[in-house]
């Protein structure tokens, strides 16, 4: 079985995002003075082949060690089955 | 006295940090390739700056997993000399040997330029013989500089006495218009808890040759180097 894994990793709410003020001033220049802020973070698509038990545990950590780094941010971890 | 400067896939001043230590009298610095597993024959070590791994998912991220990183962390923890410049500070950051982080800058420029650093820590292992406020000459060049730490260690790093440097201007004064990517309180480099692992974000290594704009630099490798002269005496 493969299972799809879907990560979303954010800058934490106290880390400057720059990009997203930069983003966000660009809507509103583009007609949408209503956008009130824009947080830019990572969209990972992961593949992965068979899953034992203790797979999703195995991801979080990888996603606190390699995939996120929990000092600037937080992630999402969601999985589901092809 | 030998020093390690280690080169990873997209290291990019390993050469300056070699040249640079090499220049001065009784250094000398060897490459290590990062697939190494062994500091033993070296007396202090260098990361250098770059793009380490292309700085792929997060700068540091993937050149913390290098094979060599287990010998510089367990020689870290084990007392020896360990400065990382620009993307090296990064690289240790991410490592967990030092704390906080290093992001995108405030102006989203990459930014390349002198800067003015003042000492605020005078006894470091990378800042003896340097008076508190000496003012230091040093380019930067980064595109995430901008030093992030939560306010829990941003307090410690101060009650500690760890934020060995902060950017100033002409008169050493510390205001937001000397900061050149937004870092939290200046910030340009910091030490660990003991004190013998250097994070800084401008490169000394560039820094070591008058007709190229400054040799404030060559202070930081003196610096490590009585540092470990006096080791070597107090053991003896």
């Amino acid at each position: 079985m493969r299972v799809k894994v879907n990560v979303i990793v954010k800058p934490k709410e106290a880390v400057l995002d720059p990009q997203g003020s930069a983003v966000r001033d660009a809507m509103r220049h583009l007609g949408m003075p209503e956008v009130r802020s824009v947080r830019i973070g990572k969209f990972m698509e992961i593949e992965v082949e068979g899953s034992n038990g203790d797979l999703e545990k195995r991801l979080h950590g990888l996603c606190r060690d390699l995939l996120s780094n929990p000092v600037i941010e937080d992630y999402e971890l969601k999985t589901s089955d092809k | 006295m030998k020093f390690a400067v280690i080169q990873f896939p997209g290291s990019n001043c390993d050469q300056d940090c070699v040249a640079g230590i090499n220049s001065i009298q009784g250094l000398q610095a060897d490459y290590v390739w990062h697939k190494e597993t062994s500091l033993r024959d070296y007396d202090a070590i260098v990361l250098p700056g770059g793009f380490a791994y292309g700085d792929y998912l997060r700068c540091g991220a993937i050149a913390r997993f290098s094979p060599i990183m287990d010998a510089v962390v367990s020689d870290a923890r084990a007392g020896k000399l360990v400065l990382g410049t620009c993307n090296g500070f990064q690289v240790l950051c991410e490592a967990g040997l030092l704390p906080g982080a290093l992001v995108r800058n405030r102006s989203l420029r990459f930014v390349c330029e002198m800067v003015t650093l003042r000492v605020e820590v005078p006894d470091s292992a990378f800042t003896r013989g340097l008076a508190e406020g000496t003012l230091l000459r040093m380019p930067i060049a980064h595109g995430e500089g901008c030093y992030f730490a939560d306010k829990q260690t941003l307090q410690a790093l101060n009650d500690e006495r760890r934020v060995i440097m902060r950017y100033a201007n002409d008169r050493g004064e510390i205001v937001p218009d000397a900061n050149p990517n937004g870092s939290i309180e200046n910030i340009a480099g910091i030490c660990n808890r003991e004190g013998n692992v250097f994070g800084l974000m401008p490169h000394p290594d560039r820094a070591c040759d008058a007709r190229l704009g400054s040799a404030d630099g060559v202070r930081i490798f003196e610096s490590m180097m009585q540092t470990i002269v006096a080791r070597h005496a107090r053991a003896a």
